[in-house]
């Protein structure tokens, strides 16, 4: 987050007036289990990244590649929707 | 300008029609019916461009203003009693998402019993919620405050929902001369409503009402209540605006006879008006007493307050409300903490309750009440705990404590 403002410098009500301004809050500490991607087992099916509430599944050219521990809140829904053949993903306790 | 014949009820619904809000949400309650009907029969006459949304209840009443409000409509609505009760939840989320809805309110009493009459305890326990209150004496009143709530509300240092109050029946039902302002003159008054955020402004996206935790909620409470201050020093503007074109000028409070009042009442709404009748009475009999009308409730009008008894010995403050196990009524804390720390810390206040349910405060009474303070003033015995004013069995009640010598 940056600097907190003061309460005279804030838009009127409480109106958040900048779209998008979500990627500002980090909200990766909320975390108790993390997603951890075995990529041998993954075949880009993607399914995580539509699932996904918090856009915190990375992907370039067509690939997943990793997630954004800054934001992911460790749900655990790209595990759950994850295909049962190839279960690439796993939710592992954090700080283990 | 023309003169009219109108009920409270009427002379607001005419402000309404005048103001020509964008849309109106209601849903009926006595003594609110009224005022509401009148407005929808000018809907459907295309009398206004309103778009009148009938609700199933006064939480989706509100609910619906807010949504309008948001979008960025000039919205209205109006209730009474259970209706604003019923508001609740709605009320606060218009204060703190900074909609400047005006909302009339009939004021009348609330279940249980269940009662249609009126008395203030409605808008007092919503005097804490965010919204400006402005208490009306009489129909013309309560046409002007609508017109100039708008403004108030729609300051953009203030933007703060406000309620304009009648007494339910004694001022929503009772017909009286109201002097109307020409439509036009009205138009220009309130001029354009341009927010600066609305929800259909898809250029420009916004959201409002979202999560705010830990590390904001707090300053943004701390700026909604630096928008009342604002709305405590802007009000006497508008106001003043509003005396150049109706003639009628308004204040935060109205001193009457008050330059050399030893006694003065305090009050709010109809009975202002009861007041003033009683004092030029008893100045016919040589008594210094005055009344003081509080008209703008919330913000509290303080700094008015303590200047106008500053010359006083004695004061009464009249609540048309019980503040349930509290040490007096809602004005009479208002007044009390008012004057808390200054010179006039030790003013002796005796606090009344009365008309509770629409019991009716006649001048008998109020003749009651200052020879009462006359008393106090020349005993200096200052009752501790609030005196309630036409209940029977009081002066039994009081007899007895006083044979058991227990101090009230």
């Amino acid at each position: 987050m940056n600097e907190l403002k003061k309460w005279f410098e804030l838009p009127v009500g409480a109106v958040i007036d900048e779209p998008g301004n979500a990627i500002k809050y980090k909200t990766g500490s909320w975390r108790t289990f993390k997603p951890v991607l075995d990529k041998s087992k993954c075949n880009d099916c993607l399914i995580c990244w539509i699932y996904c509430p918090d856009n915190s599944i990375i992907v370039q050219d067509g690939k997943l590649i990793g997630f954004d521990y800054e934001h992911c809140k460790g749900c655990g829904i790209c595990a759950e929707v994850c295909p049962d053949k190839s279960k690439a993903i796993t939710m592992v306790l954090e700080h283990q | 300008m023309k003169v009219m014949a109108l009920t409270g009820n009427e002379a607001v619904a005419e402000a309404m029609r005048q103001i020509n809000p964008d849309v109106v949400a209601a849903y009926p309650i006595t003594p609110q019916t009224e005022l509401m009907h009148r407005f929808t029969e000018f809907v459907a006459d295309g009398l206004v461009d309103t778009e009148m949304v009938l609700v199933e209840s006064e939480h989706s009443a509100l609910s619906a203003t807010v949504g309008a409000s948001a979008a960025g409509a000039r919205a209205m609505t109006a209730t009474s009693s259970q209706g604003l009760a019923l508001m609740w939840e709605i009320l606060y989320i218009a204060a703190g998402l900074r909609l400047p809805i005006v909302m009339p309110v009939v004021n009348r009493a609330l279940s249980a019993p269940i009662n249609i009459h009126g008395d203030h305890s409605d808008t007092m326990g919503a005097r804490d919620s965010g919204w400006i209150q402005i208490f009306s004496e009489n129909a013309q009143e309560a046409y002007d405050n609508t017109i100039i709530a708008v403004r108030i509300a729609e300051h953009p240092d203030i933007l703060l929902p406000v309620m304009v109050t009648m007494d339910g029946f004694i001022i929503s039902h009772t017909m009286e001369r109201v002097e109307v302002l020409d439509d036009d003159v009205v138009k220009n008054f309130i001029g354009e409503y341009n927010p600066k955020y609305k929800l259909l402004d898809v250029k420009n996206p916004v959201t409002m009402g979202p999560l705010d935790l830990q590390d904001y909620y707090f300053e943004h409470k701390r700026a909604q209540a630096e928008a009342m201050e604002n709305a405590y020093k802007l009000i006497k503007e508008i106001d003043e605006e509003y005396y150049k074109i109706s003639g009628r000028r308004y204040s935060y409070v109205e001193p009457y006879e008050i330059d050399d009042a030893d006694i003065i009442l305090i009050s709010l709404g109809s009975t202002a008006g009861t007041i003033k009748d009683v004092v030029d009475e008893l100045r016919l009999k040589g008594l210094k007493v005055g009344g003081l009308k509080i008209r703008v409730y919330r913000p509290f009008p303080r700094d008015e307050i303590k200047e106008f008894l500053s010359n006083a010995s004695v004061v009464g403050v009249m609540d048309r409300a019980i503040a349930f196990g509290s040490p007096c009524g809602p004005v009479c804390l208002d007044v009390k903490a008012s004057l808390q720390g200054t010179s006039l810390s030790n003013l002796p206040i005796v606090n009344y309750i009365y008309g509770l349910g629409g019991r009716d405060i006649t001048p008998k009474d109020i003749i009651k009440i200052f020879n009462e303070l006359e008393k106090v003033r020349i005993s200096g015995e200052v009752p501790n705990l609030p005196r309630y004013v036409g209940v029977r069995g009081e002066e039994n009640y009081i007899e007895q404590k006083a044979k058991l010598k227990i101090k009230n």
